[in-house]
């Protein structure tokens, strides 16, 4: 089953499970574009170093394998480097997007094939304007080879896990004592403002001042009215420290972040 | 949900691992075959991150480990619930099997293609017949600066010396160029048809108008000698383009389809490789024809031998196109949109 979300695909399993496909936009698709086409001139120039030695067959031959090579190169560049590295070519890569099934199954070489055959119109009339517009207004963000291919193209950006150890070290956690409350904490607040305070604590050094505790007193505040601790619990912690040991409670529940890090191997494909 | 993450993460991660490393022994052979135990190893795999999908989902803040789940979960739903057929890569199989099979499934849209070409022959041919001010807007490349008989002396002089040292590129030019007129009518189907349409109309047209001019001009037999040798392979392979485009549209409109659009287009992509590859081949053997063979005329060949030679690429085409593939044991491609177009 397939769903649609401001700028993400979802997919329901079978077993009742759900993931996004975050989708790329146009520009960054354009950028990636961009970048290929830099790439191919760059080949086709070096392709042409690479066959100046047949000129002992003649200039007419290799003026006409130049010929053929350049425009094989032209054709077939995005098709042979989607299918060989999974849906990314040289731009795709640098820009972090991949070509992937719409239904969330395997890239075929016929929809790789298809989708770069309808370039041909996806680029009239002039610097890909039908393609771009049709990528504009399309629900699942496709020009028209995507569409016929019944592909998209999604953002696959590596993730990091910031560094909590020395965001949050050397500090007594006096929320973490009541254990009740920790756990309604964690189930309350949600991905967005978890998220949210968990920048402002990486980013506190660049901020003005006075916005700085603007923030923290906002968002210690929301987190107080959320689950509302003993007085001497919550009196006791300024509003800065207040966030901090909530982010702690967050994302390291045990105190231990060697525990709750994610695998190595996060972001790559 | 209440979870005690830190021991959850410790206990799923070496799972993970191993369905990240079973994924990643998959994409460096995508071919390979699983054993029955590897597959139910896999499966299992798979189930146990979906279902620790489902339970980190819903926890506020791990939205990265989340993202990894639903990466690695997604990556594992594509192999596991893929169940297209995907077979190895013959190169001879395909042109001498799949190729004349896919063209002869979708004839009805070749048919199409080849009814609109001839339309606009007879309105090429037509338009120059009324009104003979008609050939300096309808023919192409200079044909219409001088008459056919000035063409054909001047053709006769030069015997292909305009193009002495340059045969090769000559004809790397005429492969690209038509090669594009085919791609860019295959593409055109997405306009629902009509691009197509167009396209060999205004083809036939400008086919219909040379003839004409020719043979109104006496030069019926230079004409055919010139033409057939590479036309015969040319005209069919655009001619392939249209159906081609016309397969494609006939896919996006759906009429009488209960199958998505989506459903339908995923159904013919495969057929519409395989014809657009066999009509930039046949372009590929149509342009070196041209090029070494086309521009030479009488006394240097004579025109009964390239009249013969074209019409034996003409029959050897048709039977090609018609019998080839036929009885041949194999998986044919067979879908609901492709099968009736």
């Amino acid at each position: 089953m397939i769903q649609s979300r401001a700028n993400s695909l979802l997919i329901r399993t079978p077993e009742g499970i759900e993931f996004a496909l975050p989708l790329a936009g146009p520009f960054s698709r354009m950028l990636a574009l961009v970048v290929d086409l830099a790439a191919v001139a760059a080949l086709s120039s070096v392709l042409e170093k690479v066959l100046a030695p047949l000129l002992v067959f003649g200039q007419d031959v290799t003026g006409g394998i130049i010929i053929l090579v350049n425009f094989v190169l032209a054709v077939v560049y995005a098709m042979a480097a989607e299918w060989l590295w999974r849906g990314q070519t040289v731009g795709k890569r640098l820009l972090g997007l991949r070509v992937v099934d719409a239904r969330g199954l395997r890239l075929e070489p016929s929809q790789v094939i298809v989708r770069n055959l309808l370039r041909f119109i996806d680029q009239l009339p002039v610097l890909y304007l039908v393609g771009g517009v049709a990528c504009v207004f399309h629900r699942h963000r496709q020009r028209l080879g995507d569409i016929a291919a019944g592909t998209v193209v999604v953002r696959t950006p590596k993730l990091a896990r910031p560094n909590l150890d020395q965001l949050l070290a050397g500090k007594y956690n006096s929320l973490a004592e009541s254990r009740h409350l920790a756990a309604r904490l964690r189930q309350k607040i949600t991905p967005e403002i978890a998220r949210i305070a968990l920048e402002s604590l990486i980013r506190r050094d660049q901020l003005d001042p006075t916005a700085r505790l603007a923030l923290f007193a906002q968002l210690a505040d929301h987190f107080r009215a959320l689950v509302p601790y003993p007085p001497e619990v919550a009196e006791q912690l300024a509003d800065e420290p207040y966030v901090r040991d909530v982010v702690e409670l967050l994302y390291r529940p045990s105190g231990s972040l060697s525990a709750t890090k994610t695998p190595s191997a996060v972001g790559q494909p | 949900m209440i979870l005690d993450l830190a021991r959850f993460v410790e206990a799923e991660r070496p799972h993970w691992t191993a369905l990240e490393k079973t994924l990643d022994w998959i994409a460096t052979d995508p071919t390979r075959k699983m054993s029955l135990d590897d597959l139910e190893a896999f499966h299992t795999l798979y189930q146990r991150a979906s279902a620790d999908l489902g339970k980190v989902a819903t926890l506020a803040s791990e939205g990265e480990l989340s993202r990894y789940l639903e990466w690695l979960v997604s990556r594992a739903y594509s192999e596991i619930h893929e169940s297209r057929d995907r077979r190895r890569f013959r190169p001879w199989r395909w042109f001498t099997v799949e190729f004349p099979r896919t063209f002869r499934r979708h004839s009805r849209a070749f048919q199409l293609s080849a009814a609109l070409t001839l339309a606009g022959v007879a309105f090429g041919a037509l338009a120059l017949r009324i009104d003979s001010e008609a050939r300096y807007v309808i023919l192409p490349f200079g044909h219409a600066d001088m008459s056919p008989s000035e063409r054909v002396a001047r053709e006769k002089q030069e015997q292909g010396k305009q193009l002495a040292g340059k045969k090769s590129q000559f004809s790397a030019a005429l492969m690209q160029n038509n090669i594009r007129v085919a791609l860019f009518t295959i593409a055109l189907g997405m306009t629902f048809g009509f691009g197509t349409l167009v396209l060999l109309f205004y083809n036939g047209v400008i086919l219909g108008a040379i003839v004409y001019d020719y043979i109104h001009g006496g030069e019926a037999i230079f004409l055919m000698g010139w033409l057939l040798p590479h036309g015969v392979i040319e005209i069919p392979a655009i001619l392939v383009g249209g159906q081609t485009g016309f397969v494609l549209a006939y896919a996006l409109i759906g009429w009488g389809s209960r199958i998505s659009r989506a459903e339908r287009l995923r159904a013919i992509s495969r057929d519409v490789v395989t014809l657009a590859g066999g009509a930039a081949l046949m372009l590929v053997w149509a342009g070196i024809v041209e090029s070494f063979l086309s521009q030479y005329h009488e006394p240097v060949i004579p025109y009964g031998a390239k009249i013969a030679f074209g019409l034996v690429e003409a029959a050897l085409l048709t039977l090609f196109l018609n019998r080839a593939g036929v009885g041949h044991v194999g998986q044919a491609i067979l879908s609901p949109a492709s099968s009736r177009s």
